[in-house]
């Protein structure tokens, strides 16, 4: 028996994996990425003439339930219209019965290679204009439930967008649901599911160092906002990684917004994104965090740094004043 | 707090602080009354002046020229009217409208506008 060269092995595999796009309105540039469900295409769409990014379901996991919750993640997207959120354009099955969707294609950079060589404010900015289309999700009854650094990317002009919502658990809209599992499945009348759903369907889905306890051990039941919450916790904790030219002082307060966004039982988390953005949002502003009590020095050193120039002003003016008093008198 | 009210309380506060400093001047101490009542009113007059362009022009380095102009042109008429003391009066006069239009621009709060 013969056996094939590894190279030769290799390419077939490659082969193997390009989408049959002859025929339809989009051409293969090249190969993106690499998912849970399948891979990630760049390429053009030769109507509109502009490049687009295609999700497409891998040859060896084109089972219809995986079919199913690719096109319920593109479903879940085209409902999330918000500028922080890609948006899908199209959706359907390739000629080779491969499940697609198309979405825009955004070239930037992940937050993990976005945040070297950033300051502490803009890392805790990030972090707020993150938070804006998870609440917005969050506000339709959507939990992302696998956010982490790969998932988020940041554009070629600062736009923020958070990706791969191939793990969303649709918690409450029924509008969402309803169109969601009518397209996606097409059989069961959306009356009769369960009001929470996930594309995971129970089983522990998501990244470790990112998940929530209660993803973690599989409690489907237990998912809410507060899952996210805890993983948008971890991602601060990643984006602090490597900030102690800071100085401890300065970053206590977002080591405490991390520690109460990732704590083990649900409610001692925030309990709304709003909340914890409101919290970064005081540390940008010079104002107390809710999640960190400060000592009297710590808030006479957060009081001096917010009010330095107005100080500044005063004591020069009271020196000059001084300064005349004491010249007057020789 | 609305921008021209911190204007002129701030203006205010500062003119008495002023005036009062002059009682350290021994040649003026007598006046003191005169002065402080003067001080109070020039700042109050620079408060509202640097609190309406507050309201009207949000940039802080301009606030803070703004504020620097009209401290140094009110105290500059006083100065003319004292005949003498232009630096004593001035300096400080022109540091007065520098804080209150750097606080006016920081601190202020905007005015809400109506949809």
């Amino acid at each position: 028996m013969k056996w094939l060269p590894d190279s030769v092995v290799t390419r077939l595999q490659s082969d193997m994996q390009l989408p049959d796009l002859p025929g339809t309105r989009y051409r293969a540039i090249k190969f993106l990425a690499r998912g849970g469900m399948g891979a990630v295409w760049l390429a053009e769409d030769i109507v509109l003439e502009r490049k687009v990014a295609l999700k497409i379901l891998a040859p060896e996991a084109s089972s219809p339930e995986l079919a199913s919750r690719l096109l319920r993640e593109a479903v879940v997207l085209a409902q999330l219209e918000h500028p922080g959120i890609v948006p899908v354009h199209d959706a359907g099955t390739l000629n080779d019965g491969r499940t697609f969707y198309c979405m825009k294609y955004v070239e930037g950079r992940t937050l993990e290679q976005h945040v070297a060589g950033t300051s502490l404010r803009e890392r805790a900015q990030l972090l707020e204009r993150i938070a804006e289309p998870l609440a917005f999700a969050h506000s339709l009854g959507i939990i992302h439930r696998d956010l982490k650094p790969s998932n988020i990317m940041i554009g070629a002009f600062g736009e923020v967008l958070i990706l791969d919502w191939g793990l969303a658990k649709i918690k409450r809209n029924r509008t969402i649901e309803a169109e969601s599992s009518g397209r996606a499945a097409g059989a069961e009348s959306a009356r009769a599911r369960p009001a929470t759903q996930s594309t995971g369907h129970g089983s522990v889905l998501g990244t470790p160092g990112y998940m929530a306890p209660e993803q973690a051990s599989g409690e489907l039941q237990l998912i809410d906002e507060r899952t996210d919450i805890f993983a948008l916790g971890a991602l601060l904790k990643f984006m602090l990684a490597g900030m102690a030219s800071e100085g401890s002082a300065t970053l206590k307060p977002l080591f405490a917004i991390c520690r109460k966004a990732m704590a083990e039982e649900r409610a001692a988390r925030y309990q709304t994104v709003k909340e914890m953005a409101s919290d970064v949002g005081k540390f940008l502003d010079g104002l107390p965090v809710s999640a960190y009590r400060e000592n009297a020095m710590e808030k006479a050193v957060r009081l001096v740094k917010r009010h330095q120039a107005a100080i500044v002003l005063v004591l020069a003016y009271l020196l000059m004043r001084f300064l005349f008093i004491l010249f007057s008198r020789r | 707090m609305n921008k021209i009210l911190l204007g002129i309380l701030l203006g205010g506060v500062l003119g008495i602080f002023d005036g009062l400093t002059a009682w350290f001047t021994p040649e003026v101490r007598k006046g003191i009354v005169g002065i402080v009542v003067g001080s109070t009113f020039k700042g109050i007059i620079a408060g509202v002046l640097i609190g309406v362009f507050a309201r009207k022009v949000k940039s802080l380095p301009l606030g803070i020229i703004f504020g620097l102009a009209v401290g140094l042109f009110l105290a500059f008429i006083i100065a003319s009217l004292q005949h003498g003391y232009y630096f004593q009066i001035m300096l400080p006069g022109g540091m007065v409208g520098l804080i209150v239009g750097y606080a006016t621009q920081r601190y202020g709060a905007a005015q809400l506008q109506r949809t």
